[in-house]
């Protein structure tokens, strides 16, 4: 029995949308070195729809896997549908995560969430 | 195929499986049984003992008991010596912080039954200084337990001068030597060693066999009651076929100890040269005082899970100290010890290795590790807080 599922596997050897958005207008990173994962999100938004996503993740294959997932789940996305995205989601997406490993899809919805909110001050600051 | 993981078990020896079979198909009889197969499997059981004894220097069989393994005999050599000390009013330990969890996870048992534990340091080179178990010794002090090798890191611990303190001082040693039997040699005798516990499957026996050495008047406590079996200090029929294998396979391991060693050390030392060219990397634990087949490093920036499951994907199998690996949050417990901050210790890999693995195959560990830390490096967010100067280099 492995470990993960083949979705996971795929996601952590063939991470999806990896790397940096360097005009990204909404950033967000979520987790600590201290606990093992680290997850930052780059949101390109034009007309309330996500252009682009790129993410960077310093964690498990879990943690990889998630963040892959997620970005492929809200790109080309209207935000209300972003909005919407929960950790469940990515992690039915992705067929399932060992129990212990769930909080890897949480860091995933909360960076996306962190990443929005970002986006969102921004706005009002202009 | 890969397979340097030797310190979480290794591949069962075909000497050690053909007396297995043998006996298995043969000697089938319970040693307690008093017709011919039940007393030829005495004999075989006797045999392993006495084979056992003089593979670790001890020169009377009554004080090898076998056990499923190393933690039983850990739990066994503990609870023994915490209830002589109870007895005499003694009731202080002093251990290590970074045991096995077969012992912390005892000594935590222990403390909450009334007696009080001392853990030395390990230091950075994750070394116990005999002085300062010395120090630790108190006039209640009834048992000593210091590792003979750490499992993660491979430091070899200065246990025949602690063990000349604990004899001077009239206090038990116990020895953890899991990892040390049949990799460097151990002499119960010379080592001072009262009490010492071993695991075939670290030694190219079966798993689900093990051994521990009480030094004779050592009263024993039991952990399983029952039959007489053990005289008496360990229940129920005796594992006849691991035993046997084990004593076959720790008759070879101790045979050839200082080949293999000398064979292993070499792979060791290119393994740490080559990893040490990765930059921000550390080896952890004394670069020499170390098991033969031990390496292990920490790299700045990456987590050890996703290091392992590519490292899989190369066809190299190992482990890694990592919080993601062991199911719970914090990380290994050995490399915080050594002084590991937790954002470090996350990216650890442990490569055991052993006389078999070829040069060939330590060439393209150091490649694969090399690729592998550099990709996860290029996605990873600590990284580039580092490389840009936003975070300072810990490593």
């Amino acid at each position: 029995m492995a470990l993960y599922s083949e979705k996971v596997m795929d996601h952590f050897r063939n991470p999806r949308n990896v790397g940096v958005i360097e005009d990204a207008n909404g950033i967000g990173e979520v987790g600590n070195a201290k606990c093992g994962d680290i997850m930052k999100m780059y949101l390109k938004i034009e007309d309330d729809i996500v252009q682009d996503v790129k993410f960077e993740t310093f964690g498990c294959g879990s943690a990889i896997a998630s963040s892959s997932m997620a970005t492929e789940m809200i790109k080309g996305k209207p935000l209300s549908e972003v909005r919407e995205l929960t950790n469940k989601a990515v992690a039915e997406a992705l067929d399932g995560l060992p129990d212990y490993k769930m909080h890897c899809s949480v860091l995933a919805e909360e960076a996306i969430k962190s990443a929005l909110e970002d986006y969102e001050k921004r706005k009002e600051e202009k | 195929m890969i397979y340097a993981d030797n310190a979480a078990t290794t591949k069962m020896s075909d000497a050690a499986i053909d007396t297995m079979v043998a006996c298995m198909k043969e000697t089938y009889g319970n040693p307690s049984s008093l017709y011919e197969v039940g007393q030829k499997a005495k004999e075989v059981l006797e045999n392993a003992r006495e084979e056992v004894m003089k593979a670790i220097g001890a020169n009377n069989f009554r004080e090898i008991l076998f056990t499923s393994g190393g933690s039983e005999a850990d739990n066994q050599a503990l609870r023994s010596a915490a209830e002589i000390g109870r007895a005499a009013g003694k009731m202080h330990i002093v251990s290590s912080a970074f045991e096995h969890h077969a012992i912390l996870h005892t000594l935590k048992r222990l403390e909450k039954e009334g007696f009080e534990v001392t853990l030395v340091d390990v230091h950075e080179d994750g070394l116990v200084r005999p002085e300062e178990v010395e120090a630790a010794i108190r006039e209640d002090t009834c048992l000593v337990t210091i590792m003979y090798a750490n499992n993660e890191i491979g430091t070899i611990q200065p246990i025949r001068e602690i063990g000349a303190i604990c004899r001077a001082k009239g206090v038990l040693f116990h020895t953890d030597a899991v990892q040390a039997i049949g990799h460097i040699p151990v002499n119960v005798q010379e080592d001072n060693i009262d009490l010492l516990s071993a695991s075939a499957h670290k030694f190219h026996g079966p798993k689900g066999t093990g051994f521990l050495y009480a030094r004779k008047g050592i009263k024993l406590t039991n952990l399983i009651e029952g039959g007489a079996q053990e005289r008496g200090k360990r229940a129920g029929t005796e594992n006849v076929p691991g035993i046997a294998a084990m004593a076959v396979a720790l008759n070879d391991a101790v045979a050839n100890l200082e080949q293999n060693a000398e064979i292993t050390k070499k792979k060791r030392d290119r393994l740490i040269a080559g990893l040490k060219e990765i930059e921000h990397s550390a080896i952890n634990g004394d670069e020499t005082k170390r098991l033969p087949g031990n390496v292990n490093f920490c790299f700045e920036g990456i987590e050890g899970e996703s290091l392992l499951l590519l490292l899989d994907d190369k066809g190299i199998q190992a482990s890694s100290g990592s919080a993601c690996t062991s199911g719970s949050l914090d990380p290994s417990h050995v490399l915080l010890a050594i002084g590991r901050v937790h954002d470090v210790a996350h990216g650890s890999l442990r490569l055991t290795i052993d006389e078999k693995t070829s040069d060939e195959d330590v060439e393209f560990i150091i490649t694969a590790v090399k690729d592998v830390v550099t990709y996860l490096r290029s996605f990873s967010p600590i990284w580039r807080d580092l490389v840009t100067g936003k975070k300072e280099f810990i490593l």
